[in-house]
């Protein structure tokens, strides 16, 4: 549960990009960082990677992603950065106003003087979509299958045709065959490998698990569970090439044909997506055009080190953290000017206490009972007087006037608020 | 063996709604439906469309259920608690060949008794449809058209009629009739018999399978002809209108409509097919649908692509009774005398969906015909209220939701707002949604642009904590269909 409805720095998503931008945020002077995960753990994505291969340029080590995450999440806890979990940020605004519901935060409604946007990728899916033939269960992407095997710790199948040679697809081959799974083949529709070597080598080549460039499935088999997939060749125009069709028995078909920068939320706020990356424009201070927004990691732009990521929310949470702290400047110069004694209201409802450095400032009153005997009209700061003016009489239905005088400069700094009053003299 | 007065054979909307109307009077009723859920044939694939009632051949019950049904629909959707929008609908011209076409259809209408018809000009057709074919040349408008959710539609009916006392019983399959002489006394299945003075033949697809075991029709038989669709993303284009080119041969053509959840839908194709659950979508398919949307709106492309799916419209081959009318797959809607206790229903293609309350109506009829008392229960309650959708409720009403039950807090489908509010409390409808395609045609869950990858386990989850089983024994769509095969660190069978 939040205690605050403001906070100087609110991170979306606690993957390595947000949580790297909440410990620099607080390291740059953010009074309160609250990150807000719909997940039921901090980490992101990497909690499901439990392979090695991160964290090579930032620690000098290879580690597997939790281990990775781990070090990230000890030092925003060090750091009393605050954590909401299992709560989902489903609206913000170019004003960064945030609405988020939970089923044990339930609702959420906050404003943050400034936004890190770090909700990561999602799987890419048109692929499936452009596949013909019946759709049973046993279709899923790599990443869905990742999940269930490595975080919740069961097998969606039993002898898997992978479409798509992208590093999930490729870690899956190995994961489900370590779990004594059959992975048929991984079929990738270009003529080239597109995810790295490193795991061509490490994933397939060790395991005997066939490649199959220039392929892709044409028809998905079985009514309610799959039983095979027709896969075939094709061109360089990723036509199939009749003749070249052949029947592939299995129960399970894995996609893994890459990964979508996530924005449904930041194009609510009103930021500006590159139709390239499918992320925010970002300045070098990873601002978006909305100011106050910023974004890093897989949100901008989908990476392929999860060190950059860290360092790409580094220099967010830096930037976040320097512009709540001018909001709060700003907001701080404000001073409330409440109604007293007899008084209806007061307008300005806040005045900037430098306006007095130039000029006085002028207030106007109205009053809630008549007083028909000469009355003072004040300004105090607690019961220090301010500024004070004689009127003959009192009416509600004529407005009164008052000026703060620049010479009350000094005492107003002091003030946390002004109270108006109007008394019998 | 237990005895109901009706058995309803089938889920559809035609079962359903007929076991809804049914339920008004002092009948013990039973449907059954061999599938996990109610409303998984062509009841949950196929246009959504409230036809107005100008396509079908004058004089044929077609056309005559299409009109009655078409009437139904306001109170209907009111009564159930289901989405139900009667924005009218366009035959369109494209091409001044194509004009001719428009006052005959006008001409069909009126006899069929449509309301409200009339042609309007290229010059309106453009401002009511901006992105339409620059070649228009003018539009039949219906405005009795309509769309509707069908399979909510199937639900709340089914719902409404075991409020209303009916027993439902899914995985539930038909083998045969048990007979006293001629007469139907009861229906075997695959969990046991039944018996039944009344069976209602509402199979679908399998209709003329279920009619020739009571020796009726032998003649009759049902050709699958599969249409296929594609569904658009909601924030790529938007489609205000229910949009017909004008009908060929080979039926009503490809259409380009928006739905009830806000995503515009472009097909059918009709494509006949020898396997009664051949609902494959196929390359050539889509390249047809697309092709006819472009006629309408030629700035529609795959690429606008969320979801495809098809269904399979039961055609008939029964002859239209009406003198004259040279017509040869009317829907079948009788008591044959052959089989005294059977109510026959076949060959209901479109406009199936529209005609079914007019079906479960002409049923009642045919009941009271054969000197059926129907005596009037007088605690009938016809009003099913609706559960709520989260996306579609104002912020404030979300709040209220929230603090009165927090699951409804808790988003499981991050694309369509999905909560486990809502998810929980479609397990526990008066239909039991006891699989994950049963979710997620109830609320929409996973068919948006993730295409369910993300919410997936956590609805295998919820539904295997709700329903007390492992969640190896949770379903895509009922046995057979599991998610997961076993443990990780298992030994594999
Ligand atoms: C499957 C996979 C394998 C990878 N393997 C490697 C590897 O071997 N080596 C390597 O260096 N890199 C690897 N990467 C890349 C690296 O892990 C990612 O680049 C990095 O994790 C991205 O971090 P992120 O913080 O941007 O996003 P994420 O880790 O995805 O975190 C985003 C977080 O935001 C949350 N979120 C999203 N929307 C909302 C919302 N509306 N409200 C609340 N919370 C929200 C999500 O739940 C998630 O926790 C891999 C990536 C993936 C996807
Ligand atoms: C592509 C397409 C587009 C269409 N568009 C429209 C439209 O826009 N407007 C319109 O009005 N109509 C339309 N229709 C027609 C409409 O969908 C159907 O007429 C209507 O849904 C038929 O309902 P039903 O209950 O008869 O059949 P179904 O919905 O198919 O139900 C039959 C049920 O019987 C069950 N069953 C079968 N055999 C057995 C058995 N042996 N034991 C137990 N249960 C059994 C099945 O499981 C199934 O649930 C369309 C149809 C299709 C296919």
């Amino acid at each position: 549960m939040t205690t605050k409805d403001r906070y100087d720095v609110v991170i979306i998503g606690a993957g390595p990009g947000g949580l790297a931008a909440a410990i620099a945020a607080r390291q740059n002077g953010a009074e309160d960082v609250l990150v807000i995960e719909r997940d039921k753990e901090l980490g992101g994505i990497l909690q499901q990677c439990i392979h090695n291969g991160f964290g090579l340029e930032t620690f000098q080590q290879d580690l597997p992603g939790p281990s990775y995450a781990q070090r990230f999440i000890d030092q925003a806890l060090d750091h009393g950065v605050e954590f909401l979990l299992d709560t989902m940020v489903l609206d913000i605004s170019s004003q960064r106003r945030i609405f988020a519901t939970g089923k044990h935060s339930g609702i959420v409604d906050l404003t943050a003087r400034s936004v890190v946007l770090s909700m990561g990728c999602r799987e890419r899916t048109r692929a499936q979509i452009r596949i013909p033939g019946m759709r049973p269960a046993g279709v899923y992407t790599a990443g869905t299958a990742q999940r269930w095997v490595n975080v919740e710790g069961f097998m969606p199948g039993s002898r898997y045709v992978i479409l798509g040679s992208g590093d999930i697809g490729m870690i899956m081959a190995r994961r489900l065959t370590l779990e004594g799974a059959h992975v048929e083949r991984v079929l990738e529709v270009m003529p080239y490998l597109t995810g790295l070597t490193r795991n061509y080598v490490q994933c397939l080549m060790d395991f005997d698990i066939p490649l199959q460039l220039s392929h892709t499935v044409k028809r998905i088999i079985g009514h309610k569970r799959v039983e095979a997939v027709e896969t075939v060749r094709v061109d360089e125009r990723w036509n199939p090439i009749p003749g070249s069709e052949e029947i592939i028995p299995c129960d399970t078909m894995l996609l893994s044909v890459g990964l979508i920068p996530e924005n449904e939320l930041s194009r609510q706020a009103g930021v500006l997506i590159d139709p390239l990356t499918g992320g925010p424009f970002v300045d070098d201070s990873f601002q978006t055009n909305i100011p106050g927004i910023f974004a890093a990691g897989n949100v901008v732009h989908v990476y392929d080190l999860v060190d950059w990521v860290s360092e790409a929310g580094r220099l967010a949470g830096i930037s976040a953290a320097r512009f709540a702290a001018q909001v709060r400047r700003k907001e701080n110069r404000l001073v409330p000017l409440l109604a007293g004694e007899n008084v209806r209201y007061v307008v300005p409802h806040r005045m900037d206490r430098e306006t007095l450095a130039e000029t006085p400032v002028r207030l106007q009153l109205r009053v809630r009972q008549p007083i028909e005997s000469p009355v003072w009209v004040e300004v105090r700061n607690r019961t220090n007087l301010i500024a004070r003016k004689g009127e003959l009489y009192a009416r509600p239905g004529e407005i009164i006037t008052l000026e703060i005088p620049t010479t009350a400069y000094d005492e107003v700094q002091k003030a946390d608020e002004l109270t108006l009053a109007v008394v019998k003299r | 063996m237990k005895a109901y007065d009706v058995i309803v054979i089938g889920g559809g909307i035609v079962g359903c709604m007929t076991a809804r109307f049914l339920s008004r009077y002092r009948l013990n009723i039973l449907l059954i439906d061999k599938a996990a859920d109610i409303g998984t044939g062509a009841s949950a694939a196929n246009s959504a469309i409230v036809h107005a009632g100008y396509d079908p051949e004058p004089g044929t019950l077609k056309a005559k259920m299409n009109v009655l049904g078409n009437a139904m629909w306001d109170t209907l959707s009111g009564e159930l608690g289901f989405e139900y929008d009667r924005r009218g609908d366009y035959v369109v011209a494209i091409g001044p060949e194509e004009l001719d076409t428009l006052d005959k259809l006008l001409e069909q209408g009126r006899r069929n008794g449509v309301p409200g018809m009339h042609v309007i000009l290229a010059d309106e057709m453009r401002s009511r449809e901006p992105n339409i074919n620059p070649l228009v040349s003018g539009a039949l408008w219906a405005p009795t058209g309509g769309i509707c959710d069908p399979f909510m539609a199937t639900v709340a009916a089914a719902e409404n009629a075991v409020a209303n006392g009916v027993t439902v019983l899914l995985e539930t399959e038909f083998q045969d009739f048990i007979f006293d002489g001629a007469r139907i006394v009861g229906v075997r299945t695959n969990v046991g018999d039944f018996g039944c003075r009344w069976a209602v033949n509402a199979a679908g697809l399998y209709a003329d399978q279920v009619m020739h075991k009571a020796g009726v029709r032998p003649e009759f038989k049902i050709t699958p002809r599969r249409g296929e669709y594609a569904v658009l993303d909601r924030a790529e284009l938007e489609v205000n209108n229910v949009l017909f080119p004008v009908p060929s041969e080979r039926g009503k053509g490809i259409l380009v409509t928006a739905t009830l959840h806000g995503n515009a839908m472009v097909g059918p194709n009709s494509q006949i097919v020898d396997d009664a659950e051949d609902s494959a979508v196929t390359n050539d398919g889509m390249a047809e649908i697309w092709e006819g949307a472009q006629k309408l709106i030629p700035s529609l492309t795959p690429r606008l692509a969320i979801a495809v799916f098809a269904g399979l419209r039961a055609h008939g081959n029964a002859p239209c009774l009406t003198p004259g009318v040279s017509h040869n797959h009317d829907f079948i809607i009788e008591t044959p005398r052959e089989a005294p206790g059977l109510v026959n229903i076949g060959g209901i293609e479109s406009p199936g969906l529209t005609s079914a309350p007019a079906i479960a109506l002409h049923v009642i009829e045919m009941l009271r015909e054969a000197g059926e008392k129907l005596e009037e229960k007088p605690d009938w309650n016809p009003i099913r209220p609706p559960r709520p959708h989260f996306r579609k409720l104002p912020r404030e009403e979300q709040m209220k939701l929230i603090k009165a039950d927090p699951r409804f807090g808790r988003v499981i489908c991050r694309c369509e707002m999905v909560t486990e509010g809502e998810i929980i409390a479609e397990i526990h409808a008066p239909i039991p949604a006891r699989n994950y395609d049963a979710i997620k045609r109830r609320t929409w869950l996973g068919t948006g642009r993730c295409l369910g990858s993300f919410d997936m386990p956590r609805v295998v989850e919820i539904l295997a904590e709700e329903l007390g089983i492992a969640p190896e024994e949770v379903t895509k769509k009922g046995p057979g269909s599991e998610f997961l095969t076993r443990k990780t660190k298992a030994w594999e069978a």
